[in-house]
């Protein structure tokens, strides 16, 4: 419970920032910030809480990304439909993707594998095929007010990722809480031994996998309605899989608040970096390879392993006892 | 159907496209033998060698197959000091901590080339790039031949290596068992250093072989990493043999999936066959079980 209000406290002081903050850099950077600790959540409930490290959640992105995009520049259909079908396709595209790997029992780096060449299939197909728009990518047409999802100002686009990220958040403390979470943990930490006390390991997967790409579904919902613009790269390319993953490592895998100390630390230092030493191409992803390099080496429980360090009596529900 | 004329043709040169695979795939299934992990930096170093084979040659005017003394030498000392220095402290007894490890450091070597030498596509300058050789009616360029019998000959080499010598033997000891090894007295860190530096030295050998029918930019490695990772899967984890069929596999269906597909959706054959192999036969061709 002190944990579900300590999120309401976290998120309430979040929604301050439209009422505080003036300048659109600032209330974009929140925005982005949000958005990465969505993309870091959904990433953390298989890969933190299900130990199942995917190396490929563009996948998810990409479609939910895309079908908002095709469904309202092919067909016209209303954007917030779209983020529905969007998510829905991302839940079918993960449960698909799941039930191949997992029926199969694949582990470890064999998972980390097929999910990043299944990202790599999608990005080829969206390349090849004419309704995506192909290798040009695809424009989504301007055309301002909240009925189209394209808000006049950034405070509509706010509140849309706030509450995104506010299901993803509560979602995972429920995992923390629950009778599934516990499940999906015991899977995490020894999968033979969870299977000899009767857990299914196939379906709690498969509602990890699901999960997971429901959250990452919905955040491509939400590039594509903010930027207006998407191509296989961008989409379902391996910036998206890296982001995914790199925020709840920084954080700490497997805590609930770890997406978003990761997101925020990641967004603070690549603008430090930026302030201190310019906009260089492509130093701010030698900044996050060499950041992944440290946490992992030094920090394997990130940011909230340190905090749980420093004060080691806390009763961090959900923190790795590995 | 397209008639014989275009398939022969067609096929050789995936053959001879798949034998430099394979080249690549053969440090990447070394390193995954001994050490049980993959290495996702594989392409990113592979870049490296690409680098370093290229400045040799224009700055030095060396001849890319005399850098064959030079490069491998090189590629194996860089990759002995990365393992120790970094990859084997990173594990904390996870499989999937150096799988992260190695991607970082992927992603740092790429983005900082990238810096350093722009987006650039290079190629190298030598007498010899468009020689070509006839061979069943199908002309294939002198630098593909070259390296198609070069993959052999390293394949060979690793063979009497692995099986002839001392260091071959620790190695093999170590990846059976690694307590037992250590027991009689076998340097596990060094020998996994070793092992590691052999399988970057390959990498070293093909960047050497393939500069002069191919080119290099900092994202060369990309396409590599997970054409690799297919071969060394579809051929099983930790065989040579099986690297080199799987690579001359690899080259044809992609040679053919160009043929009936086109350019851009040819390249899915490989991973439809890698998504495929990984689920319903993992331990691959000719792999023991994982």
């Amino acid at each position: 419970m002190r944990q579900l209000v300590i999120l309401g406290i976290v998120f309430a002081l979040i929604g301050l920032a439209p009422f505080v903050i003036a300048s659109e850099f600032w209330l974009n950077l929140v925005i982005m910030t949000l958005y990465a600790a969505l993309l870091g959540q959904a990433w953390n409930i298989l890969g933190g809480f299900g130990g199942q490290f995917s190396f490929g959640h563009a996948a998810y992105f990409g479609t939910g990304a895309y079908t908002v995009a095709v469904l309202q520049v092919q067909l016209g259909v209303n954007p917030w439909l779209g983020l529905v079908a969007g998510g829905l396709m991302a839940v079918v595209v993960a449960a698909g993707i799941g039930f191949s790997t997992f029926r199969y029992g694949l582990r470890g780096s064999y998972f980390a594998l097929v999910t990043l060449a299944f990202a790599e299939v999608l990005r080829i197909l969206s390349n090849s095929v004419d309704f995506t728009g192909a290798g040009v990518g695809i424009l989504i047409p301007l055309d301002q007010g909240a009925a189209n999802f394209q808000f006049v100002s950034k405070q509509g686009f706010f509140w849309v990722i706030w509450l995104m990220a506010l299901a993803a958040f509560t979602v995972v403390w429920w995992l923390g809480n629950s009778r599934f979470g516990a499940q999906l943990m015991a899977v995490r930490d020894n999968e033979d031994a969870a299977r000899a006390l009767g857990v299914s390991a196939f379906r709690v997967k498969m509602g990890a996998i699901m999960l997971s790409g429901l959250f990452s579904g919905l955040a491509g919902v939400f590039y594509a309605q903010y930027f207006l613009y998407l191509d296989p790269y961008i989409a379902y390319g391996p910036a998206i899989s890296i982001e995914s993953l790199l925020v709840p490592i920084i954080g700490g895998m497997g805590t609930l608040f770890g997406p978003l100390l990761g997101a925020v630390g990641l967004h603070l230092i690549s603008e430090l970096t930026r302030e201190l030493i310019g906009d260089l191409p492509g130093i701010s992803l030698v900044l996050y390879g060499i950041l992944l390099v440290i946490m992992v080496l030094f920090m394997p429980r990130g940011l909230a392993g340190l905090v749980n360090r420093l004060r080691p009596k806390s009763a961090a529900t959900g923190a790795r006892h590995a | 159907m397209p008639d014989l004329a275009i398939l022969i043709p067609s096929v050789l040169n995936g053959l001879t496209t798949g034998a430099l695979y394979a080249l690549v795939a053969l440090g990447l299934t070394l390193i995954y033998g001994v050490l049980h992990i993959i290495n996702f930096a594989h392409g990113a170093l592979l870049m490296i060698g690409l680098y370093a084979v290229y400045f040799l040659n224009v700055q030095f005017g060396v001849d890319p197959y005399v850098s064959l003394l030079i490069v491998p030498p090189l590629m194996f000392a860089l990759g002995y000091a990365l393992q120790r220095g970094i990859i084997t402290r990173a594990g904390h007894g996870r499989d999937e901590n150096i799988l992260l490890v190695t991607l970082g450091l992927s992603i740092v070597i790429e983005n900082l080339s990238l810096f350093v030498f722009k987006s650039d596509t290079r190629v190298i300058d030598t007498p010899y790039s468009f020689e070509v050789v006839e061979i069943l009616g199908a002309f294939l360029p002198l630098p593909k031949v070259i390296a198609f019998v070069g993959a052999f000959v390293t394949a060979g080499i690793l063979w009497v290596l692995m099986s002839r010598t001392d260091l071959g033997k620790a190695i093999r000891a170590l990846a059976k068992e690694r307590k037992g090894a250590k027991l009689v007295g076998i340097n596990t860190e060094h020998v996994y250093a070793m092992s590691f530096g052999l399988g970057i030295a390959c990498l070293g050998v093909a960047a050497c072989l393939l500069l002069p029918s191919y080119y290099v930019s900092p994202q060369v490695g990309h396409g590599f990493v997970l054409i690799a990772f297919t071969i060394v899967v579809l051929g099983g984890m930790g065989s040579f043999v099986g690297a080199l069929i799987g690579g001359l596999i690899i080259g044809v269906v992609e040679a053919l999936g160009g043929l009936f597909l086109g350019e851009s959706l040819g390249q899915i054959g490989i991973f439809v066959i890698f998504i495929l192999v990984l689920i319903f036969r993992p331990t691959g061709l000719l792999g023991h079980k994982v």
